[in-house]
């Protein structure tokens, strides 16, 4: 009902705009456009890919060798912290808000987002958090270095970081909560006459299930980070042993938030790479409803398998089952999603722009932290993997050439859409081999380390591991500067270059309403709702 | 700049080869380990590895095939097939099944770790920022270990001391823990300030120690000899610098050196009963200097 009246307003909104975007800074401080906060969502993104990046080669600088050569163990420890944060918070979550600012409206015919100016708050939010971030780093005391999961005892030690980072997360939560309501409201109301949620493209659909993951563990992990902050302001004691507390309590609560976390950063990337293979194969998706029905098995499921990130803080041996085979069963559906996306390949007609290119690595490479994945499940051999650089190299396959990658091929998919121009093919191919191989350079030797013992999050490390160190930091820095390609080929893209036409890709055609208007997408677009099959 | 520079000698200094011969590029896997909880877990690891590897084969085969096969530049003609419930079923299946099959010696596995009944040696240890405390229960003797003195000092920023001329650099201790060769030991885990975690890789488990609670994991080493593991719970600045180092002696040697700690406990205890060390000579100067 509610959602009704704020169509009914949002229409009258855009006919009094209809001369297109303000000047100025000022565009930007107060737009409501959809596509406008979609492009401010994307470039914060990425500059805070640049920063998170900067402190993973710090990282990987002082790892080069063994000894230590650049940094202090304290100052190393806030790196791995805040490149973290920084990572899930800052890069990969804004980045799938940022495409589906810019396409959920066009793919499913609506003029914007529902709530237009709740969209634009929750992208200054993120400044804001994103700021206090920052600024913690250089506080009295250090900035935060207890990891990114927070855990206490430890991260009650921070000195004046602590409030900072925590009110950093309150407000990048509350954030993520106001842009996942927009998109439940935006799909659940604004859908195309004819367009029935089973006809929707799956880039919608794996948000539409990924905002409902946000809504349900955010809170939980305010609630979490609030109980620290009484615990170190207020002599509260819910982690703290001595006052009857439980330490043990808060990697529960955390985790019940961390595991649907990391399909809230994998499953829009999952989206759109069902987006991508269909058009460069030239096929429809294979077995759309199934892959609707994937996505969902596995959001109910990372409720329900959190304790796996804790097999060694004791649990009994009947919790350690249920959570080893619970985990074991999100192979299922995972596995029906590579299964169809395979499928769709199988005989279709392929060509490989780099779009696809990235789909595809994607699709070989994420697989291969699913295999980690399923070998970590596995309880008692989790004894062993546990807090080790496997696990690091696990979740590293599942997010920087799964998500990242996921959603690099989403910008090249849609940029010509975005600026009205097609970009220089040969660069972003070299950016696609360059980011490809060195990818794997850096994170596959992390496999070797783990298993020969090299636990996580240590600054300095024994002669043994010396060498496959070295071949990960230089996989570090290759992939690092890689990434410059990518920045300088979407500023030059926004700048000028070819003509886009609106369908952009020959195997495009039939493949979504975005692909009916224009290139690049006027300023409104579907003030008329379109017609749907 | 300073730190650049210092980069550049150190990188230079790899490329000229005047940094010593490191042979790790043949540490690729799991180590076997020298009990039968690692034995069986490597077992284990090893199964769910080929089995991944054999999967990969399939699926990853199938991908080439298609990228290889039906490419337009090829002019392959796109099929319009999107859905088989046949096919579906079947990926569905199998996987269920194969999960079935990987589900049954795990929880065999989890079982034996979860048993730690018929130990004949307990031994608390407990977590500290940054060092072990290693107490051996009801025998009246317990130290501290903590990283050996020549690694602490080559580890300091600037050092200017080359880790490849330390031995076992970040891996030594002062005092290391003695337990018998052939016996079952059950080791009791906490923290005493945040949370650590307890870790040889030769033996298998690792357990978090964590303040308030009291973990359990236990082992049998079957071979004498010296091994080695870390903290592997972040625990603040030094956490990369608390070592784990355990020599498992022969069950007669174990017995004469548990004496021995014993007897110089006793005697450190007599004179004066504030003296909170409980260990022979060389640990008990450790413990002060450590406190």
């Amino acid at each position: 009902m509610s959602a009704t009246h704020t169509h009914v307003h949002g229409d009258a909104h855009e006919h009094h705009a209809d001369h297109g975007p303000a000047k100025g800074i000022g565009r930007w401080l107060t737009t409501t456009n959809h596509k406008d906060i979609g492009t401010m969502y994307l470039v914060f993104s990425l500059i805070m890919f640049l920063v998170g990046g900067s402190m993973a080669l710090v990282i990987r600088a002082e790892l080069f060798m063994p000894g230590m050569q650049l940094v202090d163990p304290g100052f190393f420890n806030t790196m791995t912290t805040v490149h973290a944060l920084i990572m899930v918070f800052g890069a990969v979550m804004p980045a799938t808000v940022g495409l589906a600012n810019w396409m959920i409206p066009m793919q499913i015919g609506a003029p914007d987002m529902a709530l237009p100016r709740m969209n634009n708050f929750s992208f200054w939010l993120l400044v804001a958090a994103f700021s206090l971030l920052i600024l913690s780093m250089f506080m009295p005391g250090g900035g935060p270095a207890s990891g990114w999961t927070l855990y206490p005892p430890l991260v009650l030690q921070t000195g004046d970081a602590l409030p900072l980072a925590i009110f950093a997360i309150h407000l990048a939560g509350a954030s993520s909560i106001m842009g996942s309501i927009n998109i439940i409201v935006t799909i659940m109301n604004l859908r195309a006459p004819g367009m029935t949620l089973l006809k929707m493209p799956l880039f919608p659909w794996t948000w539409l299930i990924t905002a409902y993951l946000l809504i349900a563990v955010m809170p939980v992990f305010a609630g979490a980070v609030t109980m620290l902050l009484t615990d170190h302001f207020f002599h509260t004691t819910f982690f703290a042993a001595a006052g009857g507390g439980d330490p043990v309590l808060y990697q529960h609560v955390f985790w019940f938030f961390g595991h649907p976390e990391v399909y809230i950063m994998i499953l829009p990337a999952f989206g759109i790479v069902s987006e991508i293979i269909p058009t460069f194969s030239r096929k429809p998706l294979f077995g759309y409803d199934a892959m609707v029905f994937a996505t969902a098995s596995i959001a109910f499921l990372s409720f329900i398998v959190w304790a796996h990130h804790m097999f060694t803080v004791g649990m009994p041996l009947s919790g350690q089952m249920f959570f080893m085979l619970s985990t074991m069963l999100i192979a299922v559906p995972t596995g029906v999603k590579v299964f169809n996306w395979t499928a769709t390949m199988w005989r279709g007609s392929l060509s490989f722009e780099p779009p696809m290119l990235f789909a595809l690595a994607f699709l070989f490479l994420f697989t291969i932290g699913g295999f980690s994945g399923l070998m970590m499940a596995i309880a008692p051999v989790d004894f062993q993997y546990h807090d080790t650089y496997f696990i690091v190299a696990h979740f590293h396959y599942v997010l920087v050439p799964g998500a990242v990658f996921g959603i690099m091929a989403g910008v090249y998919y849609w940029l010509p859409k975005w600026t009205g121009h097609l970009y220089d093919m040969t660069l972003a191919k070299l950016h696609f081999w360059a980011s490809a191989i060195f990818v794997n350079v850096l994170f596959f030797p992390q496999h070797f380390l783990g298993l020969a013992g090299m636990p996580r999050r240590i600054p300095d490390y024994s002669t043994q591991f010396a060498d496959w160190n070295m071949v990960s930091s230089i996989g570090g820095f290759g992939f690092g500067l890689s990434q410059l390609l990518f920045v300088y080929l979407i500023w030059q893209c926004a700048r000028g270059g070819v003509k886009a036409s609106a369908v952009v890709w020959d195997g495009a055609r039939n493949s979504g309403l975005e692909w009916t208007v224009p290139s690049p997408a006027p300023y409104h677009t579907f003030e008329e709702a379109p017609v749907t099959r | 700049m300073k730190m650049v520079k210092r980069a550049l000698a150190a990188s230079t200094a790899f490329l000229i080869g005047s940094t010593p011969a490191m042979a790790a590029w043949s540490d690729l896997d799991l180590r076997v380990g020298v009990t039968p909880l690692s034995r069986e877990i490597y077992g284990l690891h090893t199964l769910i590895l080929w089995i991944c590897v054999a999967i990969a084969v399939a699926v990853f085969g199938v991908m080439i095939y298609s990228i290889a096969t039906f490419r337009k530049s090829k002019g392959a003609v796109p099929a319009t097939f999107d859905h088989s419930t046949t096919a579906e079923v079947v990926w569905t299946l199998i996987p269920v099944l194969i999960l079935v099959g990987m589900a049954i010696p795990s929880a065999r596995t989890l079982v034996h770790i979860d048993d730690s009944s018929g130990s004949e040696l307990t031994i608390k240890v407990t977590g500290y920022q940054w060092k072990w405390q290693y107490e051996y229960v009801g025998q009246g003797v317990s130290f501290y270990s903590a990283l050996a003195e020549d690694s602490n000092f080559a580890r300091q920023l600037d050092s200017g001391v080359d880790p490849a001329t330390v031995p076992n650099y970040l891996l030594e201790v002062d005092n290391p823990l003695v337990v018998p060769q052939g016996v079952k030991v059950r080791v009791l885990v906490t923290g005493a300030d945040v949370i650590h975690s307890w870790w040889v890789p030769d033996f298998g488990i690792k357990k978090d120690a964590i303040p308030g609670y009291i973990n359990e994991l236990w082992f049998k080493a079957d071979k004498a000899g010296t091994y080695r593991g870390q903290c592997v719970e972040l625990c603040g600045r030094d956490h990369g610098f608390m070592p784990i180092v355990v020599e498992v002696r022969p069950r007669a040697e174990f017995d004469a050196w548990l004496e021995a700690r014993k007897a110089a406990a006793q005697a450190a205890n007599a004179p004066s009963t504030k003296v909170a060390t409980n260990s022979d000579e060389p640990a008990a100067l450790h413990v002060a200097a450590a406190e």
